[in-house]
């Protein structure tokens, strides 16, 4: 078995966090869903799929991914343009390529090949990065997060800049540069809310005060707190959840799908939830820590940050401290896309790891 | 040196604080959630999940039953039926190929007008409209077993009406929300209204009840009320009336059968009718009870209240030969003609030849104030008080305006008007020996003392000249019916077109009672512009008077007081 998971590349500590995980989103999907059996098999179906693509990532040699970097970054970059322009429209927001029978999200995708590329562009240079290096990623950083939030799609425009600034910092970026570049950021909020969609300012606004509105858009929030706040310390037990279960909670099997883990499994699960997140938070930024070159280095932190950061912000908005954007739980929201770019950072993680393993021998 | 993989990475040194400064970010992160989450559901836990079932439980209406309506004999007139009515959450629903075909085959429907009504609902940003109401219990399981998200049943009391079309005017009917509209339906509609009670319920985020809570108060129900009309007789006056506007191609007409002795009605029917269960014929002409709310002038049925004037004036006989003479008559540069010249009569062939020369010749001889007091008083000029919606009283000018001309045109029924509830009164004044009962539509109903209005030996003595109107030689005897006597009198009245007397619309009335002896039914048979058959009230109402009453005095058993004209078969 030992053997069999090391020829396979397989981390084991990773896979078994990624598998409590994964069966504990299938029992809440259960719940969540009034028990509709098919919603469940659906979700294994896609969860084993998404773990398939994972092993065959996790069996690249980490050389080839970085050869081929720069093509998957621009391929997608031109696909995201192309989404744009020509986009079939899902839920009011340009999202999806079609393309015949398969219709996918580029912008997922890009939330690998955004670290990938700007890991890439800093390995071949000196660290820490000069004046130039930085701007030309954060240029690398700014093009592709500007298409996506033009789709617009707020949530994953913030994951995909998180990731790549995340790699900029990791790259040994001086705190001059990040202290201006913060002031700047502040400075830019107004510009940015001058270009937000009604919507999306709509969400901020209820998120300063959802009680402004309670039946429309600070719904979500406040039902979302009293489902937390009525699991108490135990909970109230799988498929007991009265806010689940009489259909108060909005969007429950997807991204509100921790308030319905709150309710029924109580402050314990949570925390205990908590912990399996934060196994694998600390495992990857391990594996990071022990990378043998650049670019392995900075690439697994940064998938390690924008896992984090797919938690942080999910947990938060359930919970009434970020304003609502369209963040999944990742391993347990109902959802394919999510699933499949998870999957495949955790199968480069597990490739980078075993990397190292070879070579220390 | 470039494109030879890991080769052309420079090793870089590496930044051991940015690590820590990575991992304290991941750490606090997780520590920021773990103590949101405490606060959430450790020290926030009792207010959200108070919160929380406030959003869950709601105080729902329990509708109130609304008192049935029925015949003097216990038949339901009007009776309320539990439905439900099929609601939609806008905001909720997902109109899905699946949900909306569903829908609208069960519905009967179109789809896209489904789609419409919701989609229009919810631009307005609505939360609640009725899809369809009133559906059968077992339809609308059908429809919430469809399992689409936002819809939802409502139960409602669906109004009844078994008779249809024949009580359709006097019962009325109530609208969508149970409220009475028309006829006793709103006449008596605080009585029949229940009052709704309401309970406390968990319900589910899409709308469902899931369990009862409490029961905060019970819905009182509303009170049944039992009304005077028979049935029975009713339906008969509803066949024969529909059956002469048929037949004479007239435009509309009523009928009015009282008890004279209590003032109840029992039988109100009008044409053109409708039928309360349809609600597309719930609108326009045919929906107005006539009988209350058109006035009409009585003709010569007048004119056996002027000759009780003359008797309660003193000086006056049955015998009393007036002189007729030569058939017309001029008063204040008005002619008043007879249809021929019937010479020197008495006052009961005034009555029975319809003399309009006679009648008036008598009025013009009574003071204007005793001709006035005897109209005024069988109830002419003022509403019965029936309580009916749209009731008007017609009009009695008062006697100090009148000219010469006004008394005598009075005499025999026209320049004044009277629905045909208030002859029907009039009449039951003569029938009930002078005493005034209130005409009332509730079974045992006396709200109001009766009153003596003429003397019993002037009402009998006007009731014996009446008989001879159902005389083979009187205009009425087509009135006549096998067994009984019956005393009553004809009226043909020229239709008031426009302000002016027309030449070929009339009004055909027989106004009527049986048995003469001591009356137990009246009856007024009122027909407007018969185009066919004839157009004397003799002609056209007197027939339908007489089927009505042939049957309606065996319903009620009522001993046959004429030896003389016995049914055929029995024998005495």
């Amino acid at each position: 078995m030992q053997s069999l998971l090391y020829r396979l590349n397989l981390d084991p500590v990773l896979l078994t966090a990624i598998l409590g995980l994964g069966l504990c989103g299938m029992l809440l999907l259960y719940s969540a869903s009034g028990g509709n059996m098919d919603i469940v098999t659906r979700q294994g179906i896609r969860f084993g799929m998404a773990l398939l693509l994972m092993m065959a990532v996790a069996m690249l040699p980490p050389p080839v991914l970085y050869q081929w970097t720069p093509f998957v970054f621009f391929s997608i970059a031109l696909m995201l343009l192309v989404v744009l322009v020509v986009g079939s429209s899902g839920k009011g927001a340009q999202r999806w390529l079609d393309i015949g029978i398969l219709r996918f999200q580029p912008s997922e995708m890009m939330k690998i090949a955004m670290p990938m590329m700007i890991s890439f562009y800093f390995a071949e240079r000196r660290l820490p990065p000069n004046f130039r290096d930085v701007v030309i990623a954060l240029l690398l950083v700014l093009g592709p997060t500007t298409i996506i939030f033009l789709q617009p799609d707020l949530g994953t425009a913030l994951l995909i800049s998180t990731a790549g600034l995340t790699v900029i910092f990791l790259a040994g970026i001086r705190w001059r540069t990040i202290i201006l570049t913060l002031l700047g950021a502040i400075a830019a909020l107004p510009v940015l809310w001058h270009f937000m969609h009604e919507y999306q300012r709509r969400r901020v606004e209820t998120f300063m005060n959802p009680e402004s509105d309670p039946l429309g858009a600070g719904y979500h929030i406040i039902q979302s707190k009293i489902a937390l706040g009525s699991g108490a310390i135990y909970g109230k037990g799988w498929l007991n959840g009265t806010q689940t279960q009489l259909d108060f909670l909005p969007e429950q099997t997807t991204d509100f799908i921790f308030a319905v883990f709150g309710e029924e499994f109580g402050l314990w699960g949570v925390l205990l939830l908590f912990a399996l997140y934060l196994l694998i938070v600390l495992r990857g930024f391990y594996i990071a820590w022990n990378a043998q070159d650049t670019y392995a280095r900075l690439l697994a932190a940064s998938i390690t940050m924008i896992f984090f950061t797919y938690f942080f912000v999910n947990v938060g908005m359930v919970s009434g401290l970020l304003p609502v954007v369209g963040v999944p739980l990742p391993l347990i929201s109902y959802g394919g896309s999510s699933m499949v770019t998870i999957m495949v950072g955790f199968g480069i993680l597990m490739a980078i790891n075993s990397e190292k393993r070879l070579l220390s021998k | 040196m470039k494109k030879q993989q890991q080769k052309n990475q420079i090793d870089n040194p590496i930044y051991p604080w940015r690590r820590y400064a990575v991992l304290t970010l991941f750490i606090a992160g997780m520590g920021l959630l773990a103590a949101r989450a405490v606060e959430l559901q450790v020290f926030q836990h009792d207010f959200l999940s108070k919160k929380g079932l406030r959003s869950q439980t709601r105080v729902v209406e329990i509708p109130a039953h609304r008192g049935d309506i029925l015949d003097r004999s216990g038949e339901p007139l009007a009776i309320s039926t539990p439905v439900d009515s099929i609601w939609v959450d806008p905001r909720k629903i997902e109109l899905t190929d699946r949900a909306v075909k569903g829908l609208a085959s069960l519905l009967k429907m179109r789809e896209t007008d489904i789609v419409k009504k919701v989609e229009t609902a919810r631009a307005k940003g609505k939360g609640f409209i009725y899809l369809k109401r009133q559906l059968t219990p077992e339809l609308a399981k059908a429809v919430l077993g469809l399992g689409v998200r936002g819809v939802g049943a409502q139960r409602e009391y669906r109004r009844f009406y078994p008779m249809g079309e024949v009580f359709g005017h006097v019962v009325g009917f109530t609208g969508i929300d149970d409220q009475g509209l028309e006829g006793i339906e709103l006449a008596y509609d605080d009585w029949l209204r229940g009052e709704p009670g309401a309970r406390r319920v968990v319900r589910e985020g899409r709308g469902g009840v899931i369990d009862d809570v409490e029961l905060i108060s019970p819905a009182h129900p509303g009170k049944p009320l039992t009304l005077s009309i028979d049935g029975r007789i009713q339906y008969l006056a509803y066949r024969e009336l529909k059956a002469a506007i048929k037949r004479h191609k007239a435009d509309s007409g009523s009928v009015v059968v009282l008890d004279p002795h209590t003032g109840e009605v029992l039988a109100m029917v009008n044409q053109p009718a409708f039928n309360p269960n349809d609600r597309h014929q719930r609108k326009g002409e045919r929906t107005r009870n006539r009988a209350v709310t058109d006035v009409f002038e009585p003709g010569s049925t007048a004119k056996p209240f002027t000759i009780a004037a003359a008797l309660e004036a003193g000086g006056w006989e049955a015998n009393t030969i007036v002189d007729t003479g030569p058939g017309h008559y001029r008063v204040g540069g008005y002619t008043i003609k007879d249809s021929k010249n019937h010479g020197k009569i008495d006052l009961s062939e005034i009555i029975s030849q319809s003399s309009n020369v006679g009648a008036s010749k008598v009025a013009l001889q009574l003071e204007a104030m005793d001709l006035y007091a005897v109209f005024e008083r069988v109830g002419f000029g003022v509403s019965t008080g029936s309580g009916l919606p749209g009731e008007v009283g017609g009009v009695l000018r008062n006697w100090a305006n009148w000219y010469p001309a006004d008394q005598a045109t009075l005499s025999f029924g026209y320049g004044f008007s009277a629905t045909t509830l208030q002859l029907a009164q009039a009449y039951a004044v003569l029938a009930a020996d002078g005493v005034r009962h209130p005409v009332t539509l509730v079974k045992g109903q006396a709200a109001v003392e009766p009153e003596r209005v003429l003397s019993a030996a002037t009402a009998r003595k006007v009731r014996a000249m009446m008989e001879r109107v159902i005389q083979p030689s009187g205009t009425g005897y087509r009135a006549a019916i096998e067994g009984y006597r019956v005393a009553g009198k004809t009226g043909t009245a020229k239709k008031l077109v426009k302000g002016v007397y027309s030449e070929d619309a009339y009004t055909a009335v027989f106004a009527g009672m049986a048995p003469a002896a001591a009356p137990r039914l009246v009856a007024v048979v009122v027909i407007h512009h018969p185009r066919q058959g004839g157009f004397y009230g003799g002609e056209v109402a007197a027939p339908v008077f007489s089927k009505i009453m042939t049957r309606a005095l065996r319903f009620l058993n009522v001993v046959p007081d004429d030896m003389l004209r016995q049914p055929k078969g029995a024998q005495v």
